[in-house]
């Protein structure tokens, strides 16, 4: 019988930390500036430069940190980590070593089935980023570098390789990735490479605690293929092994266009990086006191808020899921949904304040929703919204009406009120007025009233349908029911 | 026009020359004297005698004239106000200087123009200096007798056969020669005492992290200084309080007061303790050396301080740790220059191949040797054995000043154990030369403020001086030791003899 093989996965997840200004110097972070002009003598490793760091981007770390259940060092070290490569301004990366800022964290993964797992994180610690080099940039066959990106702050967390298969490995990421946009910390943008991703795969016989030998796969840019760039590489390494072939520790990369694993270079090329403390930068210092009022000041994550927001709101999972997508839109939702139920008339209404704001926003608001990164732009204010919510909280327009103005609202930016007045779509709710079209109605159509009282009481839906037609539509149509009952019955 | 009543009637070039920075900036300031004329002499004398000295590596005539002229135009009480009025100053190639090339006397850095001034240039400047130029080195700073420029050796002007010391030869030769009435230089592991020593002019390195770095090309980052030469200790507190402080672009350098270190110039030295570490009076040790180290201390004794002997059982480490530590850093400080971005650019078939072909051709022999040193140091299997082990070594050796400190308020020593050596006698035996810094590593390694004060001759005319160590950030106590020394011995200031004039 041929070996069943398990596999072994952990994952390397570098992140752009949102700082204005890089982390040792004060260009901008900023991306898309034309090439090499946020650049200064310290992120250019000009010589006689030196690197300060960015207390902002240690304070987000920490945030990262203690959101992910690390415990936080407050006495960390930033070493060097020494290599030649052109994207390489100093010949080494400043990073953190032996004494990261954070270690020992865990983040819990839900998988397509409901189950649930913790994954362990053995560090997260700053460095800085490289620059970019272009190759064939130029003329031909010359490399260009942009040095914008060189001395970007960047988080990078180690997992521990507690995932089990690539669909596990893709829970994780997205999960990682919810959490560190949730916290202002990352914009989770993989396209732009601020949210970058290296695995390690490996695989060994079910049964075996020893770990199989492992490959690093690099270049996974998009959340589609992390999962196929390990499934590949899982059925390649355990196609090699069935051959009775030995896996060879190497870097491979993910081609989507070939959609296979390519070996880049094997690890016996591997550097000595010569790691020793960046004698530059005194050990990086952060108080007790200081790392509690980080903690306190956590905002609320994800997954917490889903499970609030199912308990006090009487949303579905589903819901929730929808609505947490982007703390943007979560942000949206849970302004709006305050507000209707601070304004809503009556204690049923204002239960269902958070259902029926959920229920909106999914229906009407999202598809005009747009995200880039940690930004999303909304097409109205939570509060024009809420304005539109009481018009039909407080009987103005119909809920199918609502529908319409918010169309409106988006193309011409005006308020709810505002075209409800001027296309004077405010439902008629005087009974007086009703009463009156609605006697006329009645006088007009005797002998649909006979047989109303001859017992066709379906009739009722013509009297309702012409009272309707007599007052444009604006008549509140409950209260046209009501009305009309009363006169033919009595 | 304010400069009509400032006039150099009375002050003749040479008499110019022969002014220290106090008397200089007092007199600019005032107006007695012109700054623009006081650069005009300097430049003069760098033009006609430093072609068989070779201090300079490039005199900067136009940015020191448009300076000084600059100083000339201000008001007398905005002239006042700057402590360096008009003084003419050089710095050592390895500071980097706005416009100005920058070279750390390698090949690798030959034409490299800065974008930007280092922290302690903006400070001169803004004091009013006048910035003559760029001194010879040894490459990158690793060194002990400028032998190590990849252009030309200074000469000592004391005896133009010998070596200047290292690695700020240059900047201590011209302050030697009267070239300039200060220098800047930087010392890793005594490159600005030790050649004080040798030219015999007074040398400070302040506490580690007292002068910001930025702008100086680092050699060593925990060691590096920068410090002041100057012909006395009181002109060199001038330039001290100048660069001294803290910068925001150093995360190394202290927030703390800086003090009035002048002021420290003629106190009373009564009760002062002086610590002598017996060894360092013996074997090893030029009789010469020891004879004017005795005397010095006699001379101590007379100002009214206590002599106690004290141990620093550690620092017979201290060479082999320096030797650790040192090139570790600099293995990595220097992988920039890589000829990717500025200098030197030899190019090869491949990448791999540019790295190597422009390294191999920019960098002289000493800064390979080193760069090998310290990449093996750090590399893996040996980090533990050399690198972490030099760091605990190098606490050890800081730890027995601590104790020292509880006994005495300085730690007196000669600079070099021998006055300044022929040029080529060491240069074939690097570790001859390492062992040379027997004396300036110590403190170097503990991070301590040192200074070197000119003490005599030997019977060949050849500078000596020792070293004084105090606590960290207690330059104020170096000062005043070195001042009250040099008043009542009358050693400082002397000048050698011109060199020949060179036609240029």
């Amino acid at each position: 019988m041929a070996t069943v093989y398990e596999p072994v996965i952990g994952l390397e997840v570098h992140g752009q930390i949102l700082t204005k200004t890089k982390m040792f110097c004060g260009c901008s972070a900023s991306y898309g500036a034309p090439p090499n002009t946020h650049v200064c003598p310290v992120c250019l490793g000009l010589p006689g430069s030196l690197p300060v760091p960015n207390g902002a981007a240690v304070e987000l770390a920490i945030r990262a940190g203690l959101a992910l259940g690390c415990t936080v060092r407050e006495t960390s070290v930033f070493s060097r980590k020494n290599y030649f490569y052109p994207d390489l301004s100093k010949g080494y990366q400043i990073s953190q070593f032996d004494l990261p800022i954070n270690e020992r964290g865990s983040l819990e993964i839900e998988l397509d089935d409901g189950t649930r797992k913790t994954v362990g994180i053995t560090r997260i610690h700053l460095e800085e980023d490289a620059a970019k080099n272009l190759h064939g940039a130029g003329s031909g066959t010359d490399t260009l570098v942009d040095y914008n990106r060189a001395g970007v702050a960047l988080i990078e967390i180690v997992g521990e390789p507690d995932l089990r298969s690539a669909a596990e490995a893709e829970a994780y990421l997205r999960r990682l990735r919810e959490v560190l946009m949730f916290l202002g910390v990352n914009d989770g943008n993989l396209e732009e490479g601020s949210f970058r991703c290296d695995a390690n795969v490996s695989i060994r016989p079910v049964g075996q605690e020893k770990f199989g030998t492992r490959t690093e796969l690099k270049n996974i840019n998009s959340f589609r293929f992390v999962r196929k760039a390990i499934e590949h590489e899982l059925s390649r390494q355990e196609a090699v092994l069935s051959a009775g072939g030995r896996i060879t520790m190497e870097t491979r990369t993910y081609s989507s266009s070939e959609d296979k694993t390519i070996s880049m270079r094997s690890k016996e090329e591997a550097h000595d990086y010569r790691f020793f403390p960046d004698p530059d930068l005194p050990p990086l210092v952060v108080s007790a006191a200081r790392i509690a009022e980080i903690r306190a000041a956590l905002p609320e994550l994800p997954e917490p808020k889903r499970a609030r927001w199912q308990r006090e709101l009487g949303l579905t999972a589903s819901d929730a899921q929808v609505l947490s997508a982007h703390p943007v839109l979560a942000r949206f939702f849970e302004e709006v949904a305050a507000l209707v139920a601070g304004s809503s008339p009556t204690a049923e209404q204002r239960a269902t304040a958070g259902k029926r704001s959920a229920n909106f926003i999914q229906g009407e608001v999202l598809r005009y929703v747009t995200l880039h990164g940690l930004d999303a732009s909304l097409p109205v204010a939570a509060d024009a919204l809420v304005e539109l919510l009481a018009l039909v909280d407080g009987g103005t327009i119909s809920g199918k009406m609502a529908k319409d103005v918010f169309v409106e609202m988006v193309e011409s930016g005006r308020r709810a009120q505002k075209i409800v007045d001027k296309r004077g779509l405010a439902q008629v709710s005087d009974s007086g007025v009703i009463e009156a079209a609605a006697r006329e109605v009645l006088a007009q159509n005797a002998s649909q009233v006979e047989r109303y009282k001859a017992g066709k009481i379906n009739v009722l839906g013509f009297f309702v349908g012409q009272v309707m037609k007599a007052t444009s539509g604006a008549a509140n149509p409950a209260l046209v029911n009501d009305v009309l009952k009363r006169l033919l019955e009595a | 026009m304010s400069h009509e009543h400032i006039s150099t009637a009375g002050a003749s070039a040479a008499d110019v020359i022969g002014l220290g920075v106090v008397e200089l900036a007092g007199k600019v300031q005032s107006g007695e004297l012109s700054a623009l004329e006081t650069a005009r002499a300097f430049l003069d004398r760098i033009a006609h005698l430093d072609g068989d000295v070779g201090a300079f590596l490039h005199v900067d005539g136009e940015g020191a004239l448009a300076q000084a002229a600059s100083v000339d135009r201000l008001s007398p009480s905005e002239r006042r106000a700057l402590p360096l009025a008009g003084v003419p100053i050089a710095l050592k190639d390895n500071l980097c200087t706005r416009g100005l090339p920058t070279t750390c006397a390698s090949k690798i850095l030959a034409g490299y123009v800065p974008p930007y001034d280092a922290h302690v240039v903006e400070l001169l400047r803004a004091a009013g200096a006048t910035l003559l130029g760029k001194t010879n080195m040894d490459e990158f700073a690793m060194g002990s007798s400028n032998e190590n420029s990849a252009f030309w050796p200074v000469k000592n002007p004391w005896d133009r056969t010998r070596a200047p010391g290292g690695s700020s030869g240059g900047s201590a030769a011209a302050t030697a020669a009267a070239f300039a009435a200060a220098a800047l230089g930087s010392d890793t592991g005594g490159s600005v005492r030790q050649p004080g020593a040798f030219c015999g002019v007074a040398a400070i390195k302040p506490t580690y992290g007292r002068v910001s770095r930025y702008g100086l090309i680092a050699f060593a980052s925990s060691l590096d200084q920068i410090g002041p030469f100057a012909r006395t200790t009181r002109d060199a507190a001038r330039l001290l309080g100048v660069i001294a402080g803290h910068d925001a672009r150093d995360a190394t350098s202290v927030v703390r007061a800086v003090p009035d270190y002048e002021a420290e110039c003629g106190k009373p030295l009564t009760g002062m303790r002086i610590g002598v570490v017996r060894e360092a009076l013996g074997e090893g040790v030029e009789p010469a050396v020891q004879q004017a180290l005795l005397a010095a201390l006699d001379v101590y004794r007379a100002l009214g301080c206590t002599l106690v002997d004290v141990e620093l059982p550690h620092a017979q480490h201290a060479v082999a740790t320096y030797y650790l530590i040192a090139p570790a850093e600099c293995s990595s400080n220097l992988a920039r220059f890589d000829g990717m971005r500025f200098g030197l650019r030899v190019n090869g078939a491949d990448l791999a191949e540019t790295y190597g072909r422009t390294r191999a051709e920019g960098f002289g022999p000493e800064v390979k040797r080193r760069i090998m040193l310290g990449t093996y140091a750090l590399s893996a299997g040996y980090y533990d054995a050399f690198y972490v082990k030099a760091q605990k070594a190098r606490t050890l050796i800081a730890r027995d000043y601590d104790t020292a400190f509880e006994r005495c308020d300085a730690v007196l020593t000669p600079t070099s154990p021998t006055v300044a050596f022929a040029l080529g006698e060491k240069t074939s035996d690097p570790l001859a030369m390492y062992l040379a810094d027997i004396f300036t590593l110590p403190p170097s390694l503990a991070g301590l403020p040192a200074s070197s004060v000119p003490c005599g001759f030997s019977p060949d005319g050849l500078p000596i001086g020792f070293q004084l160590v105090t606590r960290a950030f207690d330059e104020q106590g170096l000062v005043r030791l070195a001042d009250g020394y040099e008043r009542a011995s009358g050693f400082a200031g002397r000048r050698p003899a011109d060199p020949p004039k060179v036609k240029g």
